[in-house]
């Protein structure tokens, strides 16, 4: 390990533990925050492994998401809660796999706009069944409190980091910055480029289910109109921009500035939240193409240091 | 000169008893969360909102809430929810730890307030809903016991239905052909099963059954289907855009059954100005008791303010739930939450709302409502409730005017 390394593993570390004593001397309005931060920097980041270096913008995380929070509804009386997210994140991936040996053959485009109609076909799967078996609404009572939720979702974005950091280590990291920088030269150069995206894109589909599987005892109430509301995969996209998927932070430095520039929008302006989130995309577009960590990265070069 | 000094003296005495009563008169804080975008935003401005203000508004008219020795006037705080559980949540935390309201008023729809739920149990604030409709209140209030039900129970709400065409039949005024048809989503599955398990019970032949997913434009070949299967009787669980599309389409191709019924939004004013006098005899989910005096003059008053009347169902139970929730704090006589809860979990205690009384069994429901109401005269009348008066006798449909 490098010197370098240390140091950022020291960073990552004391950032990590002030974000995890957020209950001890945060209110609980900016434990609510603090959640919805986590929640988020969860989904960015994850959707930021697989369309940072591939450049496939993906719509599915809302799929994923309900995928999730259905697994905890339907199964939250029967077995213990830890058990949840890992069903959850099984049940994501094995979605994404599917999702991906479908459409990764194809160019971005179709990709996206299936990713876009996943979120809604799965709904309507879920609708489907719920009709034939004539389930109900589905409450999730819990004993659970936002404290714990927050501090699930802080475990499960460490490991999400944590995964971030070892692929971008791994021959399959290699693989895809290549396959991102032209797939053409990837081909010849012998990488399966098909199975490359296939498993990096069962990332995002076990993070996000995990996270609506910690997520459904906030939301009580579970029904397919909510859980897989559409508006989400697009926030997390927005998000990821914003900060950049160059680095493995970038997404979260994305996910904070949005979410409080979100909440304060909320506060004084309530009908323009979607005003923010086209402003933000036109920005991203027009004068942060790498986003904050773009900016940074310039920066840095221009004013030279490390 | 006399008369000048006499004029300045009573001036001076305005004056002082004007600040006299402005220092006695405090603000009581409310917030609110609601849509106000997304899709519940129409059965928001519909249902909620005006009820909200219009309680506001009147409160504040009378002088203000009594709380002990005070008056109190009523400063509003909104928020919009986007229907969306997370800013919901979010929302409600907000309200109560930066705005600081002294209470809330519970959220819009089912959904929505189920996921509030926890934050006002966990910050303590008494949460008197009126537009959820659930089966679970025993299980709800044993997990959050600040949570108070005044709308009623979905189970009920599919019985009675049933039962109105029970008794329908009894008179020899509907066959025993029945078409139950469902939008595809936890609430229209839950009502379907309940009502197909009374109907059946009762001896009636489900002839025709099917549901459609939610946001489905075409509804002709659910129509088509109940009207060629001989259907003598229709009962739709549909929201509000399946229950106008159902409506047109039954009209379009001229299916009169003797009973038609279909769910929510069959109450709102906007069903009876879209179709007139062609809805005559259709029966509806809710109702009201359309000639009580106390819903008439909430009627008018709301008509006043909004520039639209109620609806005949939920409106008056979000204005409820609010009137239960200022007698509460006057009955306990501070704005401490506390105490105000314990005064609405004394199951002793009954309010006078535009619903009737109102009290509060074990389980913090309400078991006074209406459950079906039928269109006559161009009025939503209350045609089968529990525990109110008013219900007037069903009549026949007698096809499409």
């Amino acid at each position: 390990m490098s010197a370098r390394e240390v140091r950022n593993l020291l960073v990552s570390v004391v950032l990590l533990g002030l974000c995890a004593l957020l209950p001890v001397y945060g209110s609980a309005y900016w434990l609510t925050m603090g959640t919805t931060m986590a929640m988020f920097a969860v989904l960015a980041t994850s959707w930021a492994l697989f369309s940072g270096p591939t450049h496939y913008i993906s719509l599915a995380t809302a799929a994923f998401f309900g995928v999730g929070t259905f697994v905890t509804g339907l199964w939250f009386q029967s077995l213990p809660f830890w058990a949840l997210p890992l069903i959850a994140a099984v049940a994501g991936a094995a979605l994404a796999a599917l999702v991906g040996l479908v459409t990764l053959r194809l160019s971005g485009v179709y990709f996206v706009i299936f990713t876009l109609g996943l979120a809604e076909m799965v709904r309507q799967v879920f609708t489907w069944v719920q009709n034939q078996t004539g389930a109900r609404g589905m409450y999730v009572l819990t004993s659970l409190t936002e404290r714990e939720i927050f501090w699930m979702l802080l475990a499960l974005g460490t490991l999400v980091y944590l995964a971030g950091w070892l692929i971008g280590r791994s021959r399959l990291g290699f693989a895809l910055r290549i396959i991102g920088n032209d797939e053409t030269v990837a081909k010849h150069s012998g990488i399966d480029t098909a199975r490359a995206k296939v498993l990096l894109f069962m990332v995002p589909g076990a993070a996000a289910a995990a996270a609506g599987a910690m997520l459904a005892p906030r939301y009580i109430y579970i029904e397919p109109a909510t859980a897989f509301a559409p508006l989400l995969s697009f926030q997390v996209v927005i998000m990821a921009l914003l900060g950049g998927t160059g680095r493995l932070w970038g997404p979260i430095a994305g996910v904070i500035p949005f979410t409080l520039l979100w909440e304060a929008i909320t506060r004084q302006a309530p009908n323009q939240t979607l005003l923010l989130l086209g402003l933000a995309f036109l920005l991203i577009v027009y004068v942060l193409p790498g986003g904050f960590v773009g900016l940074w990265d310039r920066a840095r070069r221009r004013w030279g240091g490390r | 000169m006399n008369r000048r000094t006499l004029f300045k003296a009573v001036a001076a005495l305005t004056l002082a008893s004007g600040i006299g009563m402005a220092q006695a008169q405090d603000v009581l804080r409310l917030g609110a969360a609601a849509p106000q975008t997304g899709p519940l935003a129409g059965g928001a401005a519909v249902t909620h909102w005006p009820a909200v203000r219009l309680w506001v508004s009147q409160t504040n008219a009378a002088g203000g809430l009594q709380v002990g020795d005070r008056r109190m006037t009523v400063e509003l705080i909104e928020y919009d929810d986007q229907t969306n559980p997370q800013q919901a949540i979010m929302a409600a935390q907000r309200l109560a730890t930066q705005d600081q309201v002294d209470f809330m008023v519970a959220p819009y729809s089912t959904g929505l307030n189920l996921a509030a739920a926890p934050i006002f149990a966990q910050l303590g604030y008494p949460m008197v809903t009126g537009t959820a409709v659930t089966n679970n209140q025993p299980e709800l209030a044993a997990q959050f016991p600040n949570m108070f039900f005044v709308l009623g129970r979905t189970g009920v709400m599919a019985e009675d239905i049933a039962n109105v065409l029970v008794g329908m039949r009894e008179r020899g005024e509907v066959g025993s052909r029945v078409a139950l048809v469902n939008v595809a989503d936890a609430f229209g599955i839950e009502m379907a099963g309940i009502s197909r398990s009374v109907l059946e019970g009762a001896g009636f032949e489900i002839v025709y059954q099917t549901s459609y997913p939610l946001g489905t434009q075409d509804l002709a070949p659910v129509i088509d289907g109940a009207k060629s299967a001989g259907a003598e009787a229709f009962v739709a669980w549909s929201y509000p855009g399946d229950t106008f599309a159902l409506t047109d389409q039954a009209i379009v191709q001229n299916y009169a059954p003797q009973a038609f019924f279909t769910a929510v939004a069959t109450a709102f004013p906007a069903y009876g100005a879209r179709f007139g006098a062609q809805i005559e005899g259709v029966l509806g989910m809710g109702g009201v008791n359309a000639d009580d005096a106390a819903f008439q003059e909430f009627a008018a008053a709301h008509a006043a303010l909004a520039g639209q009347g109620p609806d005949y169902w939920a409106s008056a139970a979000t204005y409820g739930a609010l009137q239960i929730l200022g007698q509460a704090i006057t009955g306990a006589g501070t704005t401490d939450r506390a105490a105000v809860l314990a005064y609405l979990q004394d199951r002793s205690h009954e309010y006078q709302t535009v619903l009737g009384p109102v009290n509060f069994n074990e389980n913090n429901d309400n078991e006074r409502y209406w459950t079906v109401g039928q269109w006559q005269g161009g009025v939503f009348r209350g045609v089968a409730a529990r525990g109110r008066d008013g219900a007037v006798p069903v009549q026949v449909f007698d096809g499409w005017q």
